[in-house]
C-alpha cells in the first residue's frame, strides 16, 4: 500500500465533491446502522451503486485539467510505492560518480514479475522533508548522469530498462546550469536511443518537458490513464500565451498533453489503466496493473532481435511528429 | 550555494513563470540607424550589415536571419537549399485567445518569407563541402516543432549518405508550445539522428548564436563534436525568469552567457564571427573525412 499522509487522505479536489459528499452519507448511514441496531442495507446498497456509477461518469469524462489535478494529486502513488509494492528484491544504487547523488532520480537493479530489469525512477517525495530531499522530484544534472550510469549497467548485463517518470520538470537553478542540466539530458536522448537494450518507459504521474523526457526514450512509451506528458506544465503554457497562470486549464486543454490525446498522436505506444476514481484510491491495484504492463512489454521485446530492436527503436522516434508535404515549389501561403 | 529557501515550494509553481524579466530587451528599432544592446551607442545600420551584424564598437554580436547566416557562412552561390517541401502542420488545432496557431504559422511565413524556423541543405565553406542547418530566430522565436525536427533529422542522414561533415547553427527560444508533446519530442527525435550520424563516425560541429535555450539546448545543440559559440551568447536550459523565481534571487552577472559555459566547460570555444568561416574549415581538415 501506499504511503500516504493524513493532509494528503483527507484532500479533495473540487470535481470530486459531489463523489465525497455520497461517500459520507453511506458512512453515516452504516454508522447510525450500528448504533440504532436498524436495518439500513438496502439504502446503503443504493447509494454504493451510485457513488460507483458517479465515480465511473466523472472519471470517464475528467478534463485534461481535471487530469492534471489527478496526476498531481498528493496520496497520488509515487515511484517509491510502486518500487515497494511491485519491485521485488530492489538493490538502489547511489550516485552519478561525477558530482552527487541526486535523490529526485532513484536507480537500482530489481525483479519486476519474473523479469530482472534495470530500474529509474522519478521520485517527487511525500512528506515535506522528503520532497526538499529530492528537489520535488526535480533532478539535477547529476540525476540523469545517475541514470545513463544505472542504464550502461542494463546494457552490460543485458538486462531491460524500466523507466518511471513523474517531474515537473529539470531543476531550474543556478547549479543546475551550471553543471549542465541541458548537456545531461541531451547525452541521455541520444545514448538511450541506442543502448543495446530494451527500454519500456511508463508516465506514471508528471510527465514535464525535457526533464521527463530525460529519462524517456525508449521502445515502448506508456502513460497511466490519469497521467499528463507536456511540453511545458499548463501553467507555463498559460502565463505565457494568455498572459496569466489562471488560464492553465485553457492550456491544459489545447496542449493535447492526456494519455487518449498522445495515443491518438503516436505519441505514446500504450495506455496503463488506472483503478476506478484513479490510482490514488487503489495504489496497490495501479502498482498491479504497472506490473502487468511491463513484464507483459518485456516479453513481448525479449522475443525480438536485438538489432530489429534498436532499428525499431530508431524508426519509432524518427517518425515523430507531423508535418505537411507541398508539392514542388513551396510558397508561403500554403498551410 | 543554496538554491534552496527555508520556504520549501515546487519549483514550477504557477508564479514561476510571471515574475520579473532580468534581461534586457534587445531594442533593434528599424530605420536606417539602430541602437546597439551592448554599448548603447547609435549605430549606422548598414555598417553593421557590412560588419557581419556585429557592433564596430563592441564587438556585440547581433542576432540574424537564416538567410543572412547562410550567406555570410558559404562560399558565394554554392549553397542549394534541400526539404523546402516540407511544411508545418497544426496537429493539435491549437486556438488561444481568439487566435489559431495556423493562422500564426501564415503571419510569420508572411512576415519572414521563410516557411519555417529552419533552413538546410549543402554547400561549401572555404571550398569544404558540408550539410548545413541554420535556425531562424525570426520565425516563432526559432522554436522547435515538428518541421525543425525532420529537416535536422534528414540533413543528418543526408551528410552520412554523402559523408560530410554537419554543421548545425542554433538559435531558439526553446519549444513550440503550439505543438505540444509533438514538439517535446523533436528532442529525442533529432538525437537519435544524430546518435546514428555519431555511429558512422560522421563530424558534427553544432554553433550556438544567441539565444539557444530549452530543448533546442538540451537536445542537438548540446551534442556537436565540437561545440562553438558565439560571444555573449544566451546559452542555457531554464528560462531565467523561472530559475530567478525558484531561487527568489537575482541571477549573477554573465550567467548563462557563453563565456559562463566556456568556464564551465560546457563548449569548445568562443569564436568571433569575423572568424567563424575559417574556424570551421580549421576544424573540418582536422576531423571531416
Ligand atoms: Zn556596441
Amino acid at each position: 500500500m501506499a504511503k500516504t499522509n493524513s493532509a494528503a487522505e483527507g484532500y479533495v479536489l473540487p470535481f470530486e465533491k459531489p463523489i465525497m459528499h455520497l461517500q459520507r452519507q453511506i458512512a453515516e448511514l452504516e454508522a447510525s446502522q450500528v448504533q440504532a441496531g436498524r436495518d439500513y442495507s438496502s439504502e446503503i446498497r443504493q447509494l454504493r451503486s451510485q457513488f460507483v456509477s458517479l465515480l465511473k461518469k466523472t472519471y470517464q469524462n475528467l478534463s485534461a485539467w481535471e487530469t492534471v489535478q489527478v496526476a498531481r494529486h498528493p496520496a497520488r502513488p509515487l515511484a517509491s510505492d510502486y518500487i515497494e509494492t511491485m519491485a521485488k528484491n530492489f538493490v538502489e544504487l547511489h550516485g552519478d560518480r561525477r558530482y552527487a547523488d541526486d535523490k529526485a532520480i532513484r536507480c537500482g537493479l530489481a525483479r519486476v514479475g519474473t523479469e530482472k530489469v534495470v530500474l529509474v525512477a522519478q521520485q517527487k517525495g511525500r512528506d515535506t522533508r522528503e520532497k526538499i530531499a529530492c528537489n520535488f522530484g526535480c533532478a539535477h544534472p547529476e540525476g540523469y548522469r545517475k541514470a545513463l550510469r544505472a542504464m550502461r549497467l542494463g546494457e552490460k548485463f543485458h538486462l531491460p530498462i524500466v523507466c518511471l517518470i513523474d517531474t515537473q520538470g529539470a531543476y531550474p537553478g543556478i547549479g543546475s546550469e551550471e553543471r549542465g542540466v541541458a548537456e545531461a539530458i541531451a547525452v541521455n536522448l541520444m545514448e538511450m536511443s541506442r543502448l543495446r537494450t530494451p527500454i519500456v518507459c511508463v508516465v506514471i504521474g508528471e510527465g514535464g518537458s525535457g526533464g521527463a523526457l530525460g529519462i524517456g526514450v525508449g521502445d515502448r512509451i506508456a502513460m497511466l490513464e490519469y497521467a499528463f506528458y507536456s511540453v511545458i506544465s499548463p501553467e507555463g503554457c498559460a502565463a505565457i500565451l494568455w498572459r496569466t497562470g489562471e488560464k492553465a486549464p485553457e492550456a491544459a486543454q489545447a496542449m493535447k498533453m492526456t494519455a487518449r490525446d498522445l495515443k491518438a498522436l503516436d505519441v505514446i505506444d500504450d495506455i496503463v489503466p488506472e483503478p476506478l476514481g484513479g490510482a490514488h484510491r487503489n495504489p496497490a491495484e495501479s502498482a498491479h496493473n504497472l506490473e502487468r504492463h511491463i513484464v507483459r512489454t518485456l516479453r513481448e521485446l525479449k522475443r525480438i532481435d536485438p538489432e530489429a530492436i534498436l532499428k525499431h527503436r530508431y524508426e519509432r522516434w524518427r517518425r515523430m511528429g507531423k508535418v505537411i508535404r507541398v508539392e514542388g515549389s513551396p510558397s508561403a501561403d500554403q498551410a | 550555494m543554496t538554491e534552496m529557501q527555508s520556504e520549501p515550494s515546487s519549483p514550477y509553481g504557477s508564479k514561476a513563470f510571471e515574475g520579473p524579466v532580468f534581461r534586457k530587451k534587445r531594442d533593434v528599432p528599424d530605420g536606417l540607424w539602430m541602437r546597439c544592446a551592448g554599448c548603447e551607442g547609435m549605430l549606422y545600420r548598414k555598417a553593421v550589415a557590412e560588419n557581419l551584424m556585429v557592433c564596430p564598437e563592441c564587438q556585440c554580436h547581433f542576432r540574424m536571419g537564416a538567410a543572412e547566416r547562410i550567406s555570410q557562412l558559404t562560399d558565394p552561390d554554392t549553397f542549394e537549399e534541400l526539404f523546402t517541401d516540407i511544411a508545418p502542420a497544426d496537429p493539435l488545432e491549437f486556438h488561444w485567445l481568439g487566435k489559431s496557431y495556423a493562422d500564426r504559422l501564415r503571419e510569420e511565413q508572411a512576415k519572414t518569407g521563410n516557411i519555417e524556423a529552419i533552413k538546410t541543405g549543402v554547400g561549401f565553406i572555404k571550398g569544404r563541402r558540408v550539410a548545413l542547418g541554420v535556425m531562424d530566430g525570426e520565425f516563432l522565436m526559432g522554436s522547435m516543432g515538428s518541421v525543425l525536427g525532420e529537416k535536422l533529422s534528414l540533413l543528418t542522414e543526408e551528410a552520412a549518405s554523402q559523408n560530410l561533415p554537419l554543421i548545425v547553427v542554433c538559435m531558439s527560444g526553446g519549444a513550440r508550445m503550439h505543438e505540444g508533446a509533438l514538439s517535446l519530442m523533436q528532442m529525442a527525435k533529432t538525437s537519435a539522428a544524430l546518435a546514428r550520424f555519431d555511429d558512422a563516425g560522421g563530424l558534427y560541429i553544432s554553433v550556438l548564436a544567441d539565444p539557444t535555450t530549452g530543448g533546442t539546448t538540451a537536445s542537438f545543440a548540446m551534442l556537436g563534436d565540437i561545440i562553438i559559440a558565439e560571444p555573449g551568447a544566451l546559452i542555457g536550459f531554464a528560462g531565467q525568469r523561472v530559475i530567478a523565481n525558484t531561487i527568489k534571487a537575482e541571477l549573477p552577472d554573465g550567467f548563462q552567457r557563453a563565456e559562463f559555459l566556456l568556464e564551465h566547460g560546457f563548449i569548445d570555444m568562443i569564436v568571433h564571427r569575423k572568424d567563424l568561416r575559417s574556424e570551421l574549415a580549421r576544424l573540418i581538415d582536422y576531423c571531416g573525412e
